[in-house]
């Protein structure tokens, strides 16, 4: 196959220039906003809800808010509001700022829940991501504060097609690269439906035309030959891989490799992966901030460092006609302070909250006692060389598993360099999660060698250095990962919970309908303050 | 991050039914993962509850608390861990067990960890609460 900037015979540049003049010429005649519309119509432009930074104009002098939780959420409201004139203070119950946006560097401590205290002793320049890892192109809000605070982001290789891909029930309990099991699957996918096609099978679905260019798609896609069979030969190679690669000179030619029994793709589970690819969040392109996730706390952080108190456990948060009344006991020193102000954003996860004294109604405690957090494990190993990439040449990317581990991840920066450097060795959820969870910190790193080692075998565990992570279950101010919500408890909790009641707010990914990621915690957190905006200038 | 709310544990029986169509960032693919289902009461406890109550049942506490499944006497009353198991409560999701492994479990721990209810619990008083 040789380089080209369609596919090969597709008739699609003309197409494309027709469209965008189309566009074009729309923008110029009536105007950005038509055409924004005509794009919007066009099924182009509406992959965010996001406007821009809030219009929090006319505040009252002297007015204050309370945010409860230096995480993103708590942040960008305590930045937002503090911009727009509102006197702000946060109250933080760990030691450093940013929340579940977080990375672990050579030197850190972190004690989990029940004790168990890890000494992070990456090298320099090395850290792990315990919670989020990569942010996809389309989570605006996000990316717009990031630029505004001058995160530099790199590149999040999401999408390796020689990565592996492993199933104990298949192909001998042996990886195989995702390349190779995906192009399998989607050719036999196309060789079966051919054949259903060229035995009229389809004759009631299809005209003879449809029909004629249904089996040229597959044809194409499907890598098959010209009687529509998906076998050993070039074409499949130039999709799954070769036995002998081509190169130059006299023995260039390359060797064709021989697809697996159809069984053995069908037991791989590969189309979950390729499905899980498909999902919009997971699309390419995706970043990573330079020097870690944690790298956007910390930028969050410097904007409103001054109006931050750290240590600080919330035990109590009650409202009245006068104002909004907060205890909580610094955690150094054992003292119980109470803070006061006008109005409240409650950033606090809600397995959290659900135990804090509050004056809430029964409608909004139940919202916070509806939604259960969920369970998730992430472990950075730190090896001494790359040899995933200088004997499996696989740069960045994920292998996938299913055994508990779930996936194997390699490291998306210093491609080439000597040197340690930090892959990860489990990114586990569900039941597997609560498996891990259960080990302690010692263990689950020996699951991840053990397992890990199906995919690398002897190299794994000989250059492994050290390892750390997270197990979420076990973190002291979330309890979980992140919220869980079902379409039956978004439909009867929801609203309740996102409504400003009187003078409090609740803001974090749990208020959003992007869950788990940055983005939601984010896009609630603007949400949130414009509505409270707005309950403030008719107090 | 997996949804643990809209998949089922039951071997052979994941269902997406009921998931909604945005996604969360998760290690490997919905439903991927094959692990052998814990049959005894000690075994469930080890896969399941200890990830959060700890090994030693004794729960821990942070910004919020895990209680203790050590010596307490909301367990006297069956009815009350099996609602728990069933429906989850607060942080706790609902666990989505088999009426045998919800007895299984709740069994083992009230007749350990300085719990002392002998009378087992049954899969039938499980059924009686969920109306499976």
């Amino acid at each position: 196959m040789t380089d080209t900037p369609d596919n090969t015979g597709a008739a699609v540049p003309a197409t494309k220039t027709s469209r965008r003049k189309f566009l074009t010429a729309i923008g110029m005649v009536a105007g950005s906003d038509t055409l924004y519309q005509a794009m919007t119509t066009l099924g182009y432009g509406a992959e965010t809800q996001f406007t821009g930074a809030p219009d929090l104009s006319g505040a009252h002098t002297g007015s204050s808010v309370l945010v409860i939780g230096a995480g993103l959420a708590g942040m960008l409201a305590a930045y937002e509001l503090s911009k727009a004139g509102y006197k702000v203070r946060v109250l933080e119950y760990q030691n450093r700022a940013g929340g579940r946006n977080w990375s672990l560097y050579g030197g850190d401590t972190y004690t989990e829940l029940g004790g168990d205290t890890q000494k992070v002793s990456f090298s320099n320049g090395n850290y792990v991501n315990p919670g989020p890892w990569r942010i996809p192109y389309h989570h605006r809000t996000l990316l717009h504060y990031c630029k505004q605070f001058n995160v530099a982001l790199e590149p999040f290789i999401q999408f390796n097609h020689n990565a592996y891909v492993h199933n104990t029930d298949a192909f001998s309990n042996k990886p195989v690269r995702f390349k190779t099991a995906a192009a399998d699957f989607e050719g036999n996918v196309a060789e079966l439906l051919a054949k259903a096609v060229n035995q009229n099978a389809l004759d009631q679905e299809l005209t003879a035309e449809d029909r004629q260019k249904l089996l040229e798609a597959l044809r194409m896609w499907g890598m098959l030959d010209k009687d529509m069979k998906y076998k050993a030969n070039l074409i499949s190679s130039s999709h799954r891989g070769y036995d002998r690669a081509p190169g130059g000179g006299v023995d260039g030619a390359p060797t064709p490799s021989t697809p697996f029994p159809r069984s053995e793709i069908l037991n791989s589970g590969v189309w979950r992966n390729i499905a899980m690819f498909m999902n919009e969040e997971m699309q390419t392109t995706m970043f990573q901030p330079v020097g870690g996730m944690g790298m956007i706390g910390k930028a969050f952080a410097k904007q409103i460092q001054p109006m931050i108190t750290y240590n600080a456990k919330v035990t109590k948060m009650i409202q009245d006609k006068s104002g909004v009344t907060v205890t909580y006991t610094d955690t150094g020193t054992g003292a119980v302070t109470t803070a006061k102000a006008d109005f409240c954003v409650c950033t606090m996860a809600l397995s959290v909250l659900n135990q804090v004294e509050n004056n809430l109604s029964p409608e909004k405690k139940a919202a916070i006692r509806a939604v259960p957090y969920g369970s998730s494990v992430k472990y950075g190993l730190e090896m001494k060389t790359r040899f995933w990439e200088d004997q499996d040449y696989i740069y960045g990317g994920h292998s996938f598993t299913n055994q508990d581990i779930s996936l194997v991840s390699y490291p998306n920066y210093n491609f080439f360099k000597e040197g340690p450097a930090v892959l990860i060795g489990c990114y586990s959820g569900g039941r597997a999660a609560m498996r891990l969870t259960g080990m302690s910190s010692a263990q689950r790193i020996e699951t991840c060698l053990q397992q890990g080692a199906v995919f690398h075998g002897d190299n794994y565990r000989k250059n492994f250095i050290t390892g750390a992570g997270v197990a979420w279950n076990r973190v002291p101010w979330t309890l979980g990962s992140c919220g869980q919500w079902t379409e039956e408890t978004r439909s009867t909790h929801y609203q309740k919970l996102v409504e400003v009641e009187d003078r409090i707010v609740l803001a974090g990914e749990h208020a959003s309908y992007i869950g788990c990621w940055m983005e939601g915690a984010v896009t609630s957190s603007l949400d949130a303050i414009k509505r409270l905006h707005k309950r403030a200038l008719e107090a | 991050m997996h949804s643990l709310v809209c998949r089922s544990f039951l071997v052979g029986a994941i269902s997406l039914a009921s998931c909604p169509g945005w996604a969360q960032d998760m290690g490997g693919p919905e439903g991927a993962v094959k692990a052998p289902e814990p049959i005894t009461g000690e075994q469930i406890f080890h896969q399941v509850c200890q990830a959060c109550h700890q090994a030693d049942a004794k729960g821990a506490t942070g910004a919020a608390t895990v209680p203790a499944l050590a010596k307490n006497h909301n367990l006297a009353e069956p009815g009350f861990p099996i609602a728990i198991v069933t429906d989850g409560r607060g942080g706790m999701p609902p666990l989505h067990l088999t009426p045998e492994q919800a007895a299984a479990v709740i069994t083992y721990v009230r007749t350990h960890f300085g719990n002392h209810y002998a009378k087992p619990v049954t899969a039938a008083d499980v059924k009686l609460y969920t109306g499976g």
